[in-house]
């Protein structure tokens, strides 16, 4: 049974991801869960300098889902880079870091810096974070803001770059394009969706950014969908999430075209989800016959189906 | 290192018609789990409500020959998942991932300790007396609610050799008001010489209170925060507080891995 997926040059030893901002740095597990284990671990979104993100509360939950507005609360990528990597690098993590800016000019240093530095095995844009007043989805929003993110980090780095992309425009598939054609490995989708939650009896919203992202079971379809409009439209590897809760929701992205999946929100619930999750696919894979996860890629079968005893 | 426990209700004990004492087998997170820990609770495995909840650990139970076999925790009915909590019934399962957090640091004699209640606030003080009582630390609690009917477990407190001092907003029981009132007044009949302990949990503006007061009166003082929290892990940053850095400014803390129990004189209070 071989779940090792390819994602660029990257070859993942299975197809299960931590999601960016749902998984800290990684070594708040390390404890827990053997973090080589997994495909990688997405780190939560890097700037250069730190931030202090917004004021609680934060997070709300909502029918099977939650929204979010963190703000991007992070250590900066040079403490990152110091305090952190060595320590995913000793427990066998492959690392993706999830690159954050306010301008282009700040996507491509913090992207050389990780360059640089020893163990970042991918670099994976956040040009589509909700939450914050400048920079990120305003360049996801735009197609050539993404493919200007995409081109200028291309050509600074050897690393696979993937763009991360919001759900929350018409045509997503033209963004994956977009991306492709600037260089990008792959695309990671979806980042969450633009939500908000009001308190009737004080009609005040419940998180302090009023508005924020919806995660979680809830967005499942929607995403299975624009994964499947990405695969459609591009060549490059489609790497899927959006309310991953067991192999079966894994499997579903995969048909539907993803090379690998992330998991967030239920990493909350569940923070030993990941044998599971990749015990489930092995098991399912044994189930049909096939020998490697690889091979069930984009296996959606689309054929009209002849209803029974129409007499057709 | 915690551990995530398919815990089965032992017991379902309602306290009134909005407050309960859950009793859960889960003898490996009774065993290590110390004062002012905290776990991370879910009913059922479906996805409303879909994330867990944080609860302090209210008595660690033993069996007769004194090993644990489990712990209890006091529920408040407040939202989707307290329901759920309050209706459990016997046998039913819930996910128990802990113990969790930083806890209280308990003091030594001479040092006196006074813990401040409020509410369900009460929870994580029952092991703590029990960790006083056997270092010897002569131990007040002040404790605080709405009600008469709303003070619970004042038997449990008083067989751990605790000094009681009651406040009631209504007035049924003790003193009628806040309970920072009489701890202000023990803090002023204290000679400064003599050692206190300040531990505190309940609600964020009695916290606050006692947190000024503590200051006021140059005493240490611990405080167990409650924040809304997503995983209890450190992976989604919800549950932050804001706290003084040690290069100066205020900074967002992570309050599931710095605290819950966080150093008052540290914390940035709403005034």
């Amino acid at each position: 049974m071989d779940l090792s997926v390819q994602i660029g040059s990257l070859t993942l030893r299975n197809p299960v991801i931590a999601a960016s901002g749902c998984f800290g740095y990684g070594v708040e597990y390390a404890d827990l869960i053997d973090l080589s284990s997994l495909g990688a671990v997405a780190v939560k979104g890097l700037f250069l300098t730190e931030r202090e993100g917004h004021p609680p509360p934060r997070i709300v939950e909502t029918p099977a889902g939650m929204v979010n507005a963190i703000g991007l609360q992070g250590i900066g990528v040079r403490r990152f880079v110091d305090e952190k990597l060595p320590e995913l690098a000793m427990r066998g993590a492959t690392v993706i870091v999830n690159v954050c800016g306010t301008t282009l000019d700040e996507y491509v240093e913090v992207s050389r810096i990780l360059s640089d530095a020893e163990g970042v095995a991918a670099l994976e844009l956040n040009i589509s974070c909700p939450n914050i007043k400048e920079g990120g989805i305003q360049f996801g929003c735009s197609l050539t803001g993404t493919y200007d993110v995409v081109s200028a980090v291309r050509r600074v780095t050897r690393l696979p770059v993937i763009p991360k992309l919001t759900p929350n425009v018409t045509d997503v598939a033209s963004f994956a394009a977009a991306a492709e054609e600037a260089g990008a490995d792959a695309v990671s989708l979806v980042n969450t969706f633009l939500a908000m939650v009001i308190d009737i009896e004080t009609r005040r919203p419940k998180i302090s950014n009023v508005v924020g992202g919806l995660s979680g079971p809830a967005i499942r379809p929607i995403a299975v969908r624009m994964v499947y409009e990405c695969r459609e439209r591009v060549k490059i590897p489609v790497i899927g999430m959006g309310g991953i809760a067991d192999a079966r929701d894994a499997l579903e992205f995969m048909i539907a075209g993803a090379s690998a999946v992330q998991v967030g929100t239920a990493n909350f619930v569940d923070p030993l989800i990941w044998s599971k999750l990749i015990e489930g696919m092995a098991a399912y894979l044994q189930r049909h016959a096939i020998p490697r996860i690889a091979d069930l890629v984009g296996t959606l079968d689309t054929r009209q189906q002849i209803a029974e005893g129409s007499g057709v | 290192m915690p551990s995530d426990v398919d815990a089965e209700v032992m017991a379902n004990t309602p306290l009134t018609t909005d407050y309960n004492v859950l009793a859960l087998s889960a003898s490996s997170i009774a065993r290590s789990v110390a004062p002012g820990q905290f776990v991370m609770l879910k009913t059922g495995g479906n996805y409303d409500p879909l994330l867990r909840r944080p609860f302090s650990i209210f008595e660690v139970l033993r069996d007769r020959s004194g090993q644990e076999t489990g712990f209890s925790i006091l529920n408040k009915r407040i939202g989707a998942s307290t329901r759920l909590l309050y209706e459990a019934r016997r046998g039913q399962h819930v996910a128990c991932l802990g113990p969790l957090g930083r806890p209280f640091t308990p003091v030594d004699p001479p040092s006196e300790a006074w813990m401040v209640a409020g509410g369900v606030g009460l929870a994580p003080f029952a092991e703590l007396a029990r960790a006083l009582r056997a270092r010897g630390v002569s131990t007040t609690l002040f404790y605080g609610a709405r009600s008469a009917s709303e003070l619970f477990h004042l038997d449990l407190f008083g067989s751990l050799g605790v000094t009681l001092v009651v406040t009631t907003e209504d007035g049924t029981a003790g003193e009628r008001g806040r309970i920072v009132t009489p701890l202000e007044r023990a803090f002023a009949e204290r000679p400064a010489g003599d050692p206190v302990m300040t531990y505190a949990c309940g609600p964020e503006g009695m916290l606050a209170a006692t947190a000024k007061t503590a200051r006021r009166f140059a005493r240490p003082c611990e405080v167990s925060v409650e924040r809304i929290m997503g995983c209890g892990l450190g992976g989604c940053y919800s549950c932050v507080v804001l706290m003084r850095g040690s290069r100066g400014g205020f900074h967002h803390v992570r309050s599931c891995l710095a605290g819950p129990v966080l150093p008052a004189d540290q914390i940035l209070w709403d005034e």
